[in-house]
């Protein structure tokens, strides 16, 4: 079979990881070929909500999504209307005073980041969002996260890297993987070989497959997700609207959590979650979880239940052990970046890891401390006791 | 020779072929505009295969089906929104 000249960078995944990184080394003239197996930004990348958010669960987060809201308020004036920039910001939702305390230290924390948050209460939390539940005692509002829809930001991206001198090769399939001196060999499903100097990973639930009997070929597993959106309503949205308690339900590990997350389109529809069940790839909506969705939804909004649901999917998200994405190479076989398993943070941190990603490969420089996201950490002696 | 049933169609008796889809039926007798949109705007069938939502009506009193995979039987009663 026909062999093409060894490239220097290969990116494998147009999803929205891939489609990243794929302008910010092409914007460093590194001209990256692109590999994606059916088409850009239909996998992982069209199943969630596209969520911009600043999430302070742990600091690594923190860094990770501050830096990532950034890049993406630099990137809007540049997106297509198609793109659905959009929204109004976050308000966290608290039940009780206790979350309302638990709202205000976040408040603070958030502050001292530069980002402009605040708690909310009472009559204005009403005139805010005057669909809320009339008992909530207020909010913490995150005033510029922002909504996208991702799979058109995908494509964009990769468009503009292609017209900076990447290369996209859509509807083609890698089957494996061959390590040589100091590159790689991709071979497709079609027999084509590729040699590159240096593979970078943006493959989500496909990463193990590439890495067979690898200690981390189990690395990234599927952490599964159902989601609603609704028909055209004149119940009015304007904020992502998000109980408080959607910091435990995403590091609980075990059944299938559910917490309140209701984000306005700018179609008029609203979009309904979220859940996370461990351990299942099944794609089948589940009806009961839908059930739950409703269910905790009315207790938030209680105009929610009138509005025609129009349809119910379940998405995957690639996640790991410890809740963290891998970015870096693999100590061993440094020609192999990984840049896979950020769960339900991966529209948000794209661009962030595109940075990281460019960074190590000398295109740019990032402040983000990238040394928490290395693959190799998973199997560190420490690592191994948990 | 192809059956033929009665169907409703927000209360009027039409005839049409057992089997076929409302859509096509209705798209047949010039019905195009099966709904609104929010705000007025006329909506029907777009992709006639059931991925584009835009053909939803009311079937045998559920809301919310689409009537390009909803096939004409006798007595079936469709009421539009438009």
């Amino acid at each position: 079979m026909s062999r093409a000249e060894k490239t220097s960078i290969t990116i494998v995944g147009g999803g929205i990881v891939g489609a990243a990184c794929a302008l910010a080394l092409a914007r460093a003239d590194l001209r990256p070929l692109v590999i994606e197996a059916t088409t850009p930004g239909c996998g992982a990348t069209a199943e969630g909500m596209g969520h911009l958010v600043v999430l302070d669960h742990d600091q690594t987060t923190l860094a990770l999504t501050l830096r990532s809201l950034e890049l993406w308020h630099a990137l809007a004036p540049d997106l297509p209307d198609a793109a659905e920039w959009s929204g109004a910001g976050t308000l966290w939702l608290a039940e009780d005073s206790t979350q309302l305390e638990r709202a205000g230290v976040h408040a603070e924390e958030l502050r001292a980041v530069g980002l402009d948050a605040r708690l909310i209460a009472g009559t204005e939390l009403r005139a805010l969002e005057p669909s809320l539940a009339q008992d909530l005692v207020g909010a913490l509002r995150v005033a510029d996260d922002r909504i996208v829809y991702p799979p058109v930001v995908a494509a964009w991206l990769l468009e503009r890297a292609c017209a900076l001198g990447a290369t996209l090769l859509a509807g083609v399939r890698l089957e494996r993987l061959e390590r040589l001196d100091d590159a790689e060999e991709l071979i497709f499903a079609d027999g084509r070989r590729q040699q590159s100097e240096r593979v970078i990973l943006a493959t989500g639930l496909g990463t193990g497959a590439l890495l067979p009997g690898h200690a981390l070929a189990g690395a990234v597993q599927p952490r599964r997700g159902h989601l609603l959106i609704t028909e055209r309503t004149r119940l009015k949205v304007e904020h992502q609207l998000v109980e408080l308690g959607y910091h435990d339900s995403v590091s609980a590990r075990g059944a299938t959590s559910v917490a309140f997350n209701l984000q306005p389109r700018p179609s008029g529809q609203l979009l309904l979650g979220s859940s996370r069940q461990d351990g299942s790839a099944d794609r089948e909506v589940d009806a009961l979880v839908i059930a739950r969705l409703i269910d905790r939804g009315r207790r938030f909004v209680p105009g929610l239940p009138a509005v025609r649901g129009l349809r119910a999917w379940v998405g995957l998200r690639p996640a790991t052990r410890d809740g963290l994405p891998l970015v870096g190479p693999l100590p061993e076989r440094p020609s192999l970046i990984l840049a896979c398993g950020h769960e339900g943070l991966g529209i948000t941190t794209s661009l962030v890891t595109a940075e990281i990603v460019a960074a190590g490969l000398g295109a740019g420089t990032t402040r983000v401390d990238a040394h928490a996201l290395r693959p190799e950490r998973l199997l560190e002696e420490s690592a191994l006791h948990d | 020779m192809t059956d033929r049933v009665k169907i409703l169609v927000d209360g009027v008796e039409l005839e049409a072929m057992a089997g076929a889809s409302v859509a096509a039926v209705l798209l047949g007798l010039d019905r195009a505009v099966l709904r609104r949109s929010p705000g007025g705007p006329p909506r029907g069938a777009l992709c006639g295969m059931g991925t584009c939502f835009e053909c939803r009506v009311t079937i045998d009193g559920r809301p919310g089906i689409r009537s390009c995979l909803e096939p004409c039987r006798d007595g079936l009663k469709v009421e539009l929104d438009a």
